[in-house]
């Protein structure tokens, strides 16, 4: 039990919560102790750390921003402008939208909890409501009616997970077959080295421009959610070239001793390329997969703020341009959120990797 | 009959221009069948180079290498060969990565057949007990029996062996040679060992041939080794004939040894400069 739970938890990449388990089991207890000083305790009072830092660096700003509002307000129009002036802070009316202190973002993540809880009510009460209509006009060959209302956070969350995980695969399917392909053939390899050279460093918004002039012209005639469509293929144009360049490299350099086996063991092609080349370069193009994920979940935000697809980056831009007193805030969530996914993501790739490769001897 | 393995003058080279080596020049060779031929010689001296030749993964730049008198155009399944660095696939077990060569071989056999023949196969190394660990869970010795395993269940006619034991300690060593010989007596096949190790070549040859020290190196005379077989490993310390050979096989080696080094030799002309020694300090802690 203690050891597979160990085993798991190495798996999953989160080994250092090892030593709970060793002390849960009364296991060399000031080894462990230590251990966990170190792996969990120091971690954690860094975060406090930081969040002090944030604390007084936001109250800061907020003063400095109130400051200059009552020195404005004193010099056109002495006391009494400043009194009314704090008194229009006080309600909200004069916005400081200065950096929000960890509480304000701790209550705006709240908020937007509560407003998704409201927003799924309504929609579902809305689906009911329109459930027995949609029937009869699907019998009378009508498209049904279909909620337009506005998305909420977490919706907005899991369009953006789907835009990455279709430009990951998007990027999994083109960049390792042609990996492949440049990797075993040499003249292929230097043909295309230099478009590839030059492609690989093209910023995210760029591709975005490229993928929407090609995308528009083709979807014309097209009524469905075409933002989805490029920005995943944009995504995964931007995010393929780290699986790219390592499948090449790993295909390109597979270890002689494995390739005199297959010579000596009278393998086709194809086995030779399913059997020895491709297992041998599995911890390459995993490598690659797993930065292709943080790069793809990276431009992604960029990329939907773009595009206008109701995901985090359309969140993030809205808010922005909203400039409520809580928008800061959210914003502030909304990056957490997105490092917090961007994170369990990276380990979710580490797991697949540790999977799928061997390690040598 | 034509020879079962027969090289004619043949000489390999690697490089271009002033890098060009040449590493095997007129190598003249003819193993019959059914024989075990041991090639003794330094390391560097082009033996690795010679199994590539007869193997097939690589070819000569002039001469012929023939078997069963034609000419070798690839490597082939009738010639096994086990590697110096065992070369197993890190990514497959021992059951697979012999399955996958048995499979290769015998492309009629089912599952089951396959399944079998490995294990036995496996069984014969005793190394059943292994039989799903990936080779980074096994040791040296326990990697080479496996590597032995993949080139033997192929039933080859010809075992080509390129220094198979020599990252062995010395006593995974004597059970892999008798595993070797073992497997070899059962169906008689033509065999070749790359070692250099005089004492293993005469207890498991029938003929030892030197190679001298390359680069151009060529073979040197052999010596019949008129031991009967089964050797036993004790009994050969005791042998007359085994201590003969021994002394003849080490005073050639040697001999061509110093050949060598006396050739390396190379005057190096020295500054004309004398040390300044700190006389006075050295009489000082003698006092």
């Amino acid at each position: 039990m203690k050891d597979k739970s160990i085993n798991l938890l190495n798996f999953i990449g989160l080994g250092i919560f090892e030593p709970v388990i060793r002390l849960a089991s009364g296991e060399e207890v000031k080894k462990n102790l230590s251990q966990l000083m170190k792996s969990v305790l120091f971690p954690i009072l860094s975060i406090f750390l930081f969040l002090l830092l944030w604390h007084t660096g936001a109250n800061a700003l907020y003063n400095t921003e109130k400051e200059f509002k009552i020195e404005t307000a004193r010099s056109s129009g002495g006391e009494a402008a400043v009194t009314a002036e704090l008194a229009r802070i006080e309600t909200g009316e004069s916005s400081i939208n200065s950096l929000p202190s960890p509480v304000a973002v701790i209550g705006a993540f709240k908020t937007l909890i509560a407003d998704h809880k409201e927003i799924s009510a309504k929609k579902s009460a809305f689906l009911e409501k329109t459930a027995v209509m949609n029937e009869k006009r699907e019998a009378q060959g009508l498209a049904p009616i279909t909620y337009t209302g506005r998305p909420s956070f977490i919706d907005q969350v899991l369009t953006s997970l789907k835009t990455v995980f279709a430009g990951f695969f998007l990027a999994l399917f083109l960049a390792v077959p042609i990996g492949m392909i440049l990797g075993l053939s040499e003249t292929l390899r230097s043909s295309f080295n230099w478009l590839i050279q030059i492609f690989k460093p093209v910023s995210p918004v760029v591709w975005f421009l490229l993928v929407y002039m090609i995308v528009k012209s083709l979807t014309l005639t097209y009524d469905g959610d075409v933002s989805f469509i490029i920005s995943f293929i944009a995504v995964g144009l931007c995010a393929m070239w780290a699986t790219l360049v390592n499948t090449t490299l790993g295909v390109s350099s597979v270890d002689q001793d494995y390739i005199n086996v297959a010579k000596v063991l009278n393998l086709s092609v194809g086995q030779k390329v399913f059997k020895i080349v491709l297992p041998s370069a599995f911890p390459l193009i995993f490598t690659g997969l797993r930065i292709t994920v943080s790069v793809a979940w990276m431009v992604l935000i960029a990329i939907e703020l773009l595009s206008q697809s109701p995901g985090l980056g359309t969140f993030v831009w809205e808010e922005f341009q909203n400039g409520a007193n809580d928008s800061n805030a959210k914003i502030i969530a909304a990056m957490f959120v997105i490092g917090l996914i961007g994170f369990l993501l990276d380990r979710l790739m580490f797991s697949v990797q540790k999977l799928m490769t061997f390690t040598e001897a | 009959m034509a020879a079962h393995i027969e090289l004619r003058n043949v000489s390999k080279s690697y490089g271009e221009g002033n890098d060009r080596v040449e590493v095997l020049r007129n190598i003249n060779l003819i193993i019959e069948e059914g024989e075990f031929v041991a090639i003794v010689g330094f390391s560097g001296s082009g033996k690795t180079t010679l199994i590539k030749l007869i193997s097939g993964l690589e070819f000569p730049d002039e001469g012929e290498v023939l078997y069963k008198g034609k000419p070798v155009t690839g490597p082939s399944l009738d010639r096994g060969v086990i590697f110096q660095n065992y070369s197993l696939l890190p990514w497959l077990n021992v059951r697979n990565n012999v399955g996958m060569a048995v499979k290769e071989k015998f492309k009629k056999w089912t599952k089951s057949e396959v399944g079998s023949h490995v294990e036995k196969y496996v069984d014969m190394v005793s190394l059943s007990h292994a039989i799903n660990k990936l080779p980074k869970a096994l040791s040296g010795g326990m990697r080479q029996r496996v590597s032995v395993t993949r080139a033997l269940s192929l039933s080859p006619d010809v075992i080509l062996m390129d220094e198979p034991l020599s990252a062995l300690d010395a006593l995974t060593r004597g059970t892999l040679q008798d595993e070797i010989l073992n497997i070899w007596s059962k169906d008689k096949k033509t065999a070749l060992l790359i070692t250099n190790d005089v004492d293993e070549g005469i207890y498991m040859a029938d003929r030892i041939i030197p190679l001298r020290p390359g680069p151009k190196a060529t073979l040197g005379p052999e010596f019949v080794v008129n031991i009967e077989r089964p050797r036993d490993k004790t009994e050969l310390n005791n042998n007359d004939n085994f201590k003969k050979l021994r002394n003849s096989i080490l005073d050639y080696l040697i001999k061509i040894g110093a050949e060598r080094s006396a050739k390396l030799t190379k005057e190096y002309k020295l500054p004309d400069l004398k040390p300044i020694l700190k006389t006075k300090l050295l009489q000082g802690t003698r006092a």
